[in-house]
């Protein structure tokens, strides 16, 4: 038996795609389509949500339903289209810039609102559409075209964010490990409620660039040197932990969505 | 809504149309839903709450969907989500809201998406006089967001009239593709009158257009004889692409400079062809005015009074309310005052923002007077005579 590929999501005559070299928004649309196909999403029934910027720009290249939006409320569009008709496969894919930082506000409610939406959260650490700008997520102390002296702000935790504010499903991935995230964002397709899929990406064209990563390969090396099975980063000390991060499910619950919620109080609204 | 809604009642066995004490902004509720609105997301603000209100009550009885969003940014794109997955969508707010929404709107004139949004107006700038009356957001509703774009407004005076123009204001975001405007204000919206509504059938509801192509063959943005693109909900049996970024017909990405002017003027022309149909008046007074009052929303009232006691005083006044605010009613105002020697313009702000369009329509020979008011109090009937006699306007 043959394996997905996803082309039947691809538009026509697109590749090769836009982003740099070295980044991972190629690797992580490959995984997503895959993980369309496996699923066997339809495209009349799938609706791609995306925000501004690098990863934005993705919408470009689908042949499923799109709404390419505004920067930082992709949101708060696909929980319009996902609380009307809750039939639908309705997917978000948004950078660092997007979800956490002007956005941050419609990511912690779309967690607290629990709305049957996948969210795939690109994170390279810094805004590349427009130069290389510092994020929500830039780590304390890097370097970025505006953080040229350092970054005296602390960066989110994309994943302990989505937790702490209601998310069902939180998972983080790298594109250095391609084949386990295909699996990872089928899960958070099929998860009922909030899920959130962490990709924290490459971006050498600008965070490498600023922070002494010269070549692909370096960053890459850099992000996979970090990147620790959960189930092992659960038995790192405190200090062991502040040079890695976990990889894999790291939330995996069933509260009720926000659809599901909804139905019921429909169901004491029309009996009374 | 009170407990008769439209059924006709019977007493003493004669039949009769029952009529009830209604808010406006609870007849602007009613309009939407008799329009088919079945979604609604909102941020609270005062004074538009009621319609919030209203729809989170009404809407798990009707199957439709009723969500508190976290903000008015988030309200409007919930909106316009929503709509695009087949619902007639809206949203209801004040000034500061509906600064907030302006991005978002922009993405709807755009993407071409029918929804309608409440904007009953209070008191600026920022908080203001929180949460007086004001008309101050005439010019925010027709040039709120950034770069070329067009939207329609309309403008209530009545409890009656926020069900009817609701109505309107539905059927010309879905016959046109575009974000409508229900520019009522905190006078109009707070007001309760004694209306009969509109019984079911009795005001025409349109419904977008549908493509009735094959599927392969769908162009969300190819627009038909009438300058309208039809449009599909997700999720039915067309694949429907929408972006903010300029696009081609099929809705990706297009740069393309003569793509790019075409879309432009599409935007606009698509309103102005039909802008017949979409300008609603009201006249009321004298046909051949010497004085022609332009007024619209809670003004219209006092210009009415003034109106009667100008008449009855020997001054020939007709008083043109400008139910549609955009596209501007420019020919029917020029109408109304082919006779006139003077025109007052009573609005609650400080510029003028009518007035000033009014005056590109007629030339120096005609006398245009600003009646304005912007300390949050009503434009009373002596304002608008004060100004006719030469007294001057209300000022403060």
């Amino acid at each position: 038996m043959s394996h997905a590929t996803g082309r039947q999501y691809l538009k026509p005559g697109v590749l090769p795609h836009m982003w740099c070299p070295g980044c991972g928004i190629g690797t992580m649309l490959g995984a997503m389509l895959r993980a369309f196909e496996e699923l066997q999403y339809s495209r009349t029934e799938t609706v791609v949500v995306t925000g501004i910027g690098c990863t934005g720009k993705l919408d470009d290249y689908l042949l499923t339903n799109a709404l390419h939006t505004t920067h930082g409320r992709a949101l708060a569009y696909a929980t319009g289209v996902k609380a009307f008709k809750p039939s639908l496969n309705v997917v978000v894919v948004m950078g660092d810039g997007d979800s956490v930082t002007i956005g941050g506000n419609h990511f912690i409610h779309a967690a607290r609102r629990n709305i049957d939406v996948t969210a795939i959260v690109l994170n390279n650490y810094n805004f590349g559409m427009t130069g290389g700008q510092a994020s929500g997520t830039t780590p304390v102390g890097s370097f970025t075209s505006t953080t040229a002296w350092g970054n005296p702000e602390r960066q989110f935790d994309v994943c302990a964010l989505a937790d702490t504010a209601g998310a069902n499903y939180v998972a983080r991935t790298t594109p250095h490990h391609a084949w386990e995230m295909q699996g990872i964002i089928k899960r958070a397709l099929v998860k009922k409620g909030f899920s959130v899929v962490e990709v924290v990406s490459p971006c050498p064209a600008h965070f490498g660039r600023y922070n002494d990563m010269k070549e692909t390969p370096d960053m890459l090396r850099w992000l996979r040197g970090q990147a620790v099975p959960v189930e092992t980063y659960r038995t790192l000390s405190v200090a062991e932990r502040q040079t890695c991060f976990p990889i894999g499910c790291l939330v995996d619950r069933s509260e009720p969505d926000f659809n599901a919620r909804y139905e019921s109080l429909r169901t004491r609204a029309t009996s009374n | 809504m009170g407990k008769l809604g439209n059924e006709r009642g019977a007493v003493a066995g004669r039949n009769f149309i029952p009529s009830q004490l209604l808010q406006g902004n609870l007849a602007i509720a009613e309009g939407a839903i008799y329009a088919g609105a079945r979604f609604y997301a909102g941020y609270p603000i005062t004074p538009s709450s009621e319609i919030a209100d209203e729809f989170a009550a009404r809407m798990p009885k009707s199957g439709g969907v009723f969500i508190q969003m976290e903000d008015e940014i988030g309200s409007i794109a919930a909106v316009v989500g929503a709509s695009l997955a087949g619902a007639k969508a809206l949203t209801a707010t004040s000034g500061p809201g509906f600064s907030l929404m302006q991005e978002n709107l922009g993405l709807a004139v755009m993407g071409e998406v029918p929804c309608v949004v409440v904007d009953v107006q209070r008191s600026g700038p920022s908080t203001g006089l929180a949460t007086k009356p004001a008309q101050a957001d005439i010019m925010q509703v027709r040039w709120g967001r950034h770069g070329d774009q067009s939207v329609i407004a309309v403008c209530p005076a009545t409890v009656h009239e926020c069900f009817t123009l609701t109505v309107q204001a539905f059927n010309f975001a879905e016959r046109f593709r575009v974000p409508v405007i229900v520019a009522a204000d905190e006078i109009v919206g707070h007001m309760r009158e004694n209306v009969v509504l509109p019984a079911a059938g009795e005001i025409e509801v349109l419904d977008r257009r549908s493509p009735s192509c094959a599927p392969a063959e769908y162009l969300p943005f190819k627009p038909g004889g009438d300058g309208v693109a039809p449009l599909a909900a997700y999720g039915s049996d067309y694949v429907t692409h929408v972006t903010s970024s300029m696009h081609g017909l099929d809705g990706y990405s297009n740069n393309d400079p003569a793509n790019a002017a075409w879309r432009v003027r599409q935007l606009h022309e698509k309103i102005e062809r039909h802008r017949d149909e979409i300008v609603l008046t009201g006249f009321y007074g004298e046909e051949d005015a010497e004085v022609l009052i332009v007024t619209l929303g809670a003004p219209t009232r006092a210009a009415r009074a003034a109106a009667l006691e100008a008449g009855a005083a020997g001054v020939k006044v007709g008083v043109l309310q400008l139910q549609t605010v955009w596209p501007f009613p420019d020919k029917e105002i020029a109408a109304a005052g082919r006779n006139a020697r003077m025109v007052v313009v009573p609005e609650m702000n400080y510029g003028g923002q009518v007035a000033g369009e009014v005056r590109k329509i007629f030339g120096p020979s005609v006398d245009i007077r600003n009646v304005n008011k912007y300390n949050g109090t009503i434009i009373t009937p002596q304002d608008i005579i004060d100004a006719v006699a030469g007294v001057g306007g209300a000022k403060g």
